[in-house]
């Protein structure tokens, strides 16, 4: 097994390799941590590191950045099993973390699965626990967990105000274009995610015109880049969303669904995903399926997390730090980064 | 002549006696086998349906009982069966009346796909 996730690392490396390197910055340092997948770059392109091995350096990625925004991602809440019997009060700590930040982010994104089941006491327990948030402003799209029974309606209603088909929307944040995606919708069987004809149509449309130096963040809750197929941790037709950005100067992806960090950088275009505030997932391969890894108590808040992400104009570069919830320095006095 | 018919009555009733015990048998000989090939199970463990193709006659009725901690469907792809969401040890059962092979999957996780062989 140990084989398939250094595969998955030699595949990373190669990208990198053969990206033509027209980036200011290169690959540094790269190892796994107990978060996951851990990656240092120089230049302040995306960088990625254990918030609590390096709490001192983070205090620096939010300085002189030009505007932060958080990510969280896959809370799960209504989820009691044994890998985390209380997703609301992790989700909470992770509030208390992103409430805790020397700066306070723009807005948060929160990338799926926010509830087990899409009950509406689920959805209730969430809306509670983020209103608790400092920042006021949050975009969501949809997990596979979030249209359950319903095709999404109810998340529509919720938190889809606005958006298009099954919820994807773009919007405009100084300077930075936002486009949200949903590849949960209609899957079909024996295939990944899938964004489908009719939102890549809207995605190419909304991209059309724009600046090439304008710099792009697209959010979307299964990963839009392939990790591993056989558990679906991917989307099938991710290929043809990302062959409109190419043009781009700066696109950073972030995603979500496999609950563990995960960073890929393929020539300037930056895949991340985010840790999940409810339970962790197995590294691909490494466990018979993608279920609820379980750890011991104490550990649990070192697998879960936060994403804080600073945007630099001047170098129109952005900053990804990954926090772990239990960290010693995320005490809510600005120990945060 | 009152020998002889003695003799017959004694014949008849063994035969009588069998034929009877043929007649309550064989309902309940039936039933027994009619149950056993009527019900089938389909576990769904680790993200994975088991066994993935369920060959059985036709009347089956075939239960999806979920065994992960995260909840799954079990959803025909042609239209004929599903599911409501399963979460942990709930079920879904369907009776197959007609023969044919029936694939399906699960809507959350469209990489688990399964197959019921009606013959």
């Amino acid at each position: 097994m140990p084989d398939k996730k250094q595969d998955l690392i030699d595949q990373n490396l190669q990208d990198l390799n053969n990206d033509g390197v027209d980036r200011r910055g290169f690959l540094k340092c790269m190892a796994w941590a107990g978060t996951g997948l851990v990656w240092t770059m120089s230049g302040g392109i995306p960088a990625s590191r254990a918030f609590a091995r390096s709490s001192g350096k983070n205090k620096d990625a939010a300085k002189g950045a030009d505007f932060s925004f958080v990510q969280i991602s896959d809370s799960h809440i209504g989820f009691n099993k044994p890998a985390n019997p209380d997703v609301t009060a992790t989700l909470q700590t992770a509030i208390n973390k992103i409430n805790g930040m020397s700066h306070t982010p723009d807005f948060i994104i929160h990338t799926g699965d926010l509830s087990q089941l899409s009950k509406p006491s689920e959805f209730d327990t969430l809306d509670q626990v983020l209103k608790g948030a400092s920042a006021k402003q949050i975009y969501f799209v949809p997990g596979e967990h979030d249209m359950l029974s319903d095709n999404g309606e109810q998340f529509l209603q919720r938190y889809g105000k606005g958006t298009k088909g099954a919820g994807w929307s773009s919007f405009d944040h100084k300077g930075v274009h936002f486009v949200g995606l949903v590849n949960v919708a209609n899957l079909k069987a024996g295939g990944m995610g899938s964004l489908g004809h009719e939102q890549l149509e809207w995605l190419e449309d909304d991209l059309k015109g724009r600046s090439a130096s304008t710099p792009i963040v697209l959010y979307a809750h299964i990963p839009l880049w392939t990790i591993y197929p056989d558990w679906g941790w991917g989307t099938d037709d991710s290929e043809q969303a990302l062959s409109y950005v190419k043009r781009f100067g700066s696109v950073t992806v972030l995603n979500g669904h496999i609950h563990q960090i995960m960073q890929k950088i393929e020539g300037k275009v930056s895949f991340h995903t985010a840790m999940s505030t409810a339970f962790p997932q197995p590294a691909p391969g490494t466990a018979p399926s993608a279920g609820p890894m379980k750890v011991p108590a104490e550990q649990l808040q070192q697998v879960l997390g936060i994403t804080d992400v600073n945007y630099v104009v001047s170098g129109g570069s952005l900053a990804i730090v990954d926090s772990p919830l239990g960290t010693s320095g995320s005490s809510g006095n600005g120990g945060g980064a | 002549m009152k020998r002889n018919n003695v003799w017959v009555a004694s014949l008849i009733a063994p035969v009588m006696i069998a034929i009877l015990l043929l007649l309550a048998g064989s309902p309940s000989v039936r039933a027994t086998d009619h149950s056993s090939a009527a019900n089938a199970a389909v576990k769904i463990d680790n993200f994975v349906f088991g066994p993935q193709t369920l060959t059985v006659p036709v009347g089956t009725t075939v239960t999806w009982t979920n065994s992960d901690d995260i909840p799954h469907t079990s959803v025909s792809t042609e239209g004929v069966f599903k599911s409501k969401v399963l979460d942990t040890d709930e079920k879904f059962s369907y009776t197959f009346t007609k023969a044919g092979t029936y694939p399906y999957y699960c809507t959350i996780h469209p990489k688990m796909t399964g197959k019921v062989v009606v013959q």
